[in-house]
This record gives structure tokens, sequence and C-alpha cells, in this order.
């Protein structure tokens, strides 16, 4: 009777092996890294030296907060109004948003160049009726605007899933009782919808504050931030690699933190949806 | 308030494409600027035939992305199984805390712990140059993996796990009653997983940054373009991809939608 299930379960002996080598150790490696000096002596000289960073921690929570907010404010309402299409609408509509998530996101970021520089195609048509150049790129703004370009997609897409599957008898119910549009909205479909919102602000804050293709392309390169210092660090060789692992080890921290205090907000709810 | 609603839906999808239709301008164009359009609109991509460093770059992608797909599929698909069947639930819920670290961790923060043992591991072995071909295909199969097994995983659930039993029953060997009767119940989730793979093996550029050596991939390519100036035909080469995966999506999903309509039919008979 139990025979099978001994030989299913030395199936998964290849995967556990191989996530213990290149998941569990190579973590190991990078806290070694950065609790070490470069001759590979325990210091804490590197989690010390920070402070430097600290600007660049800032700005990229900083940015990547506001993004994740505006992502969400744009998002929600499109994943409503998609749920009140045709079946065959909505199918089609999911296609066009998760269509350009298949082409290269450096190439479509740096698109954004030709439509934001001071002779790009904004200030063009703003010049023509008279207005600017207005500085565009290399802004604050620019970067938020490729964040929220880039990973709107992943807060569309989770929102959208759970709010597929909502009972539309809730919603009747709640007319029924007397809701007005607004307490609808507040006491039924929004409690209703969060895992779907958890799991979006995930998928979005994580790349958003790792990010340092973005900040380099639209900010120029004058706000730094982590991802962006991590890079250089590794870039400049292996002296370096002590430093960039200890930066790397405390966003990984800080990651994790933002990961647990969102799980504690959806653990009220049944089983949030990753993906 | 509908035509409110299209209408919003309309600009998100605007914002959604307008570098991509940038990008579709400037293939066509000789000039640089959007505005004016000057020459033969096909010679960018004339010129691609004889871009060798793309067309290479393009084959690794591709090589890494259907070997790094059909393995993680494999190996995914068994780790699937294989935890399902573990009777401790800790030992299960541990495989499963580990199998969602890349999937949390940030890109760059999992490219430089791959980095760094890739560099310890050629050490140990005394190569000086340890990155290329084996490490972006390793650290493409590890962040691949994940997605894999949690696109199989709620498949098995749903499969009735007396169906095994009762094949064993009747005389299947263990193997037999695995590919007869397992598999088959939990294959859409193996396709949507290996798809999965694929897109993100094709699509990765942080992780193959840092573990890729000289094996360079067409993000990376473009990357390194990016940082003085984009030469058209990689907008050539892009546009046609583009237009490539949006022809297979959309035959995908008439394909879907025509069998979607077969089944209905045959449950009204």
């Amino acid at each position: 009777m139990k025979k099978h299930s001994f030989g299913n379960r030395l199936i998964a002996s290849p995967y556990i092996v191989w996530s213990v080598i290149f998941i569990i150790v190579p973590l190991i490696i990078m806290i070694y890294y950065a609790l070490t000096d470069t001759n590979g002596i325990f210091s804490i000289e590197n989690i010390a030296s920070l402070g430097k960073y600290k600007k660049a921690f800032g700005i990229s929570i900083l940015y990547a907060a506001v993004a994740t907010v505006i992502t969400l404010i744009l998002a929600y309402p499109m994943a409503y109004f998609m749920t009140k299409l045709k079946i065959s609408s909505q199918r089609m509509l999911m296609l066009i948003v998760m269509l350009p998530m298949w082409m290269n996101f450096l190439i479509r970021t740096y698109s954004w160049i030709s439509i934001l520089a001071n002779t790009g195609i904004i200030n063009t048509f703003l010049g023509k009726l008279g207005i600017g150049p207005i500085k565009l790129m290399y802004t604050p703004g620019a970067v938020i605007l490729g964040m929220v370009y880039d990973f709107i997609p992943y807060m569309i897409l989770p929102i959208y899933s759970v709010m597929s599957k909502l009972d539309k008898s809730l919603l009747e119910a709640s007319e029924d009782l007397g809701c007005n549009a607004f307490a609808k909205f507040k006491r039924v479909i929004l409690p209703l919808t969060r895992p779907g919102i958890i799991s979006g602000i995930t998928m979005v804050f994580v790349p958003s504050v790792s990010t340092f293709y973005i900040s380099q392309k639209l900010g120029g390169n004058k706000d730094m931030l982590v991802g962006d210092a991590i890079e250089y660090l590794f870039n400049l060789g292996p002296e370096y690699y002590n430093v960039a692992s200890s930066i790397s080890l405390v966003l990984m921290i800080l990651i994790l933190v933002c990961l647990f205090v969102m799980n504690r907000f959806s653990d009220e709810d049944e089983g949030g949806v990753i993906i | 308030m509908k035509i409110l609603s299209r209408l919003y839906v309309a600009l998100i999808i605007f914002f959604l494409y307008a570098p991509v239709l940038v990008m579709i301008a400037f293939s066509f164009n000789e000039s640089s600027s959007v505005w004016v359009f000057t020459g033969f609109p096909l010679k960018w991509y004339a010129g691609l035939i004889y871009d060798t460093t793309m067309l290479t770059a393009l084959l690794h992608t591709i090589i890494i992305a259907v070997l790094s797909a059909v393995i993680s599929t494999v190996l995914g698909t068994a780790a699937a199984v294989g935890i399902m069947a573990l009777r401790k639930k800790f030992t299960a819920k541990l495989v499963m805390s580990v199998t969602q670290i890349p999937m949390m961790n940030a890109d760059i923060v999992t490219g430089i712990s791959l980095m760094l043992l890739f560099i310890f591991l050629g050490r140990l072995i005394g190569l000086d140059e340890s990155l290329g071909f084996f490490t972006v295909l390793t650290a493409h199969i590890t962040f691949n993996l994940p997605y894999v097994i949690l696109s199989v995983m709620p498949k098995l659930k749903q499969t009735d796990p007396h169906l095994q039993e009762a094949a064993l029953d009747l005389g299947c060997t263990p193997f037999k009653a695995f590919f007869k009767v397992v598999l088959p119940s939990i294959s859409a989730g193996i396709v949507t997983g290996f798809i999965m793979a694929f897109t993100l093996s094709l699509d990765d550029f942080v992780i193959s940054y840092f573990t890729c050596g000289h094996y360079q991939t067409l993000p990376i390519i473009i990357y390194n373009m990016t940082k003085k100036s984009v030469t058209p035909d990689t907008y050539a080469l892009s546009t046609l991809i583009f237009i490539a995966i949006f022809t297979l999506l959309i035959l995908y999903n008439v394909l879907q939608t025509k069998s979607e309509q077969k089944i209905n039919r045959k449950a009204r008979v």
C-alpha cells in the first residue's frame, strides 16, 4: 500500500539537493562575505559602514513605495472594469496586458527616453503648442514612471484574478441590504479582493526597491538607488564584494520584513494568491 | 459610466503600449527622429542578417530558455510529486518555504548570491573564469523551478490519490501507474509551468547579468548597448520578436476558445 509513496518521495530528492546547493548555500556564502573583510576575517565593519548608503536605501524605499501606490491606484479600476466585460473580451484583454511583459524590459524602458527627452515626443508636441520644453527626463518622476510602467501588469493580473472569482450574489445581497455604491465597495469588494492587492503590492514593491536599470536610464544616475550601489560595487572588482554583499544582505532582510508585515495583513483572509 | 470605464481601459492600454509603438516606429525609420520618416523602411531588418553579435546572442538566449525550461519542468514536476508524498508535514513545509525564496527575493540578491557561489566553486576546482554557459543555465533552472513546482502542485492536490492506488491494485508497476494515471491528470499544470519557465528565462536580465561571464544573452547585449546608444536593428529584432509572440498568443487564444466551444457543444449533445 505504501510502496508507491516511498518511490514518490524519493523523486523529490534531486530537487532537494538542488535547492540546498543553489538556494541555501549561495545565501550562506553571501552572508559570509557580508560579515568578513577582504581577508576572510570576521568583521562587522561592512555593516557598520553602511551609513554611507543610508540615502540610497531611503530613496529606494521612497520611490518604490510611491510607485507601488500609484500602480495600485491605476490597476485597481482597470481590473474592476475588465471583469465587467464579456468573457471572451476579458481573456483578450488579459493577453494584451501580459504581452508587453514578453518584450525585453530594457528596450521598453529605454524607449521612454525618446518620449520624455527635451527633444522627445511630449516636448515636441508641447513645443508646437508654444509651451516648454519641460524637463521630464532625469527626474525622480521619470524613475517612478519607469517603475510604474514596468511592473503594472504584476498588479493588474493578481487583482483581476481575485476579482473575476468574486461571488456576484454577495454584491446583490449587499445591495438588497441597503448598501450604497461606496459602502458596497468598502465593505464587500475591497475586503474580498485584499489577497489580490497584497500579492500585487509585493510583486511591484520588491522589483521596484531593488531595480538598478530604470534609475540609471531614466534618473541619469543622479539619485543612486540600492540596486545601483550593489551593481556599481560588484563591477569595481572582488575587493568590493564584501561591502556589496552586506548591502545585499540588508536589502534582503528589508524585503523579508516587508513581506512578513504584508502577510500579517493577508492572514486574516484565507490563503493569499501568489502569482 | 460605461463609456468612461471603456475610456479608462483604453488609456491604460495606451500607456502600456506607448513605448512599444515608439520602438516599432524606430525600427522602420532611417533617421533617428520619430517625426521624420526617411529612407528605405526595411533597411534595419535587412541589416539584421549581418549582425552576428545580435544573432549569436539571440541563439544563446533561445538555447538557455529551451534547456532551462525542459530541465526545470522535469525536475520540478518530480519534486512536486515527491513533496506531496512526504509524510512528515514539517519537512514538506520546510521544502516549500525554501522553494519560495527565489520568488520572494529580489532578483539582484539571487543573482549575486549565485555569482558568489559559482566563483567559490570555480576556485575549488581551480578555474580562473568560472562564469559561462553552465552557470547561466544553472541560474535559470534555479529561478524557474519554483514556478514549475507551484503550477504543478495545485493540479496534484486536485487529483484523487485513490486512482494511483487503484492502478497499482490492478497490476500496474509504480512507474506505469505514474505515467498512465498521475501524469495525464497534471499535464495542464506541467504545460503552464513549462511556458512560465520558458518566458521567464527568455526575458531574464538581472540574474543573467551577474552569472553569464562571456556567454552573453540578448538582454545582456541590449543592456551593454543602451549604455551607449541602441542601434536601430535592435529595434527591428525586438519588433520581430514582438510580432512572433503576438501571433502565437492570438493563435493560442483562438484555439483555446474553439476547443472550449467544442467541449460545450459535446456537453449539450
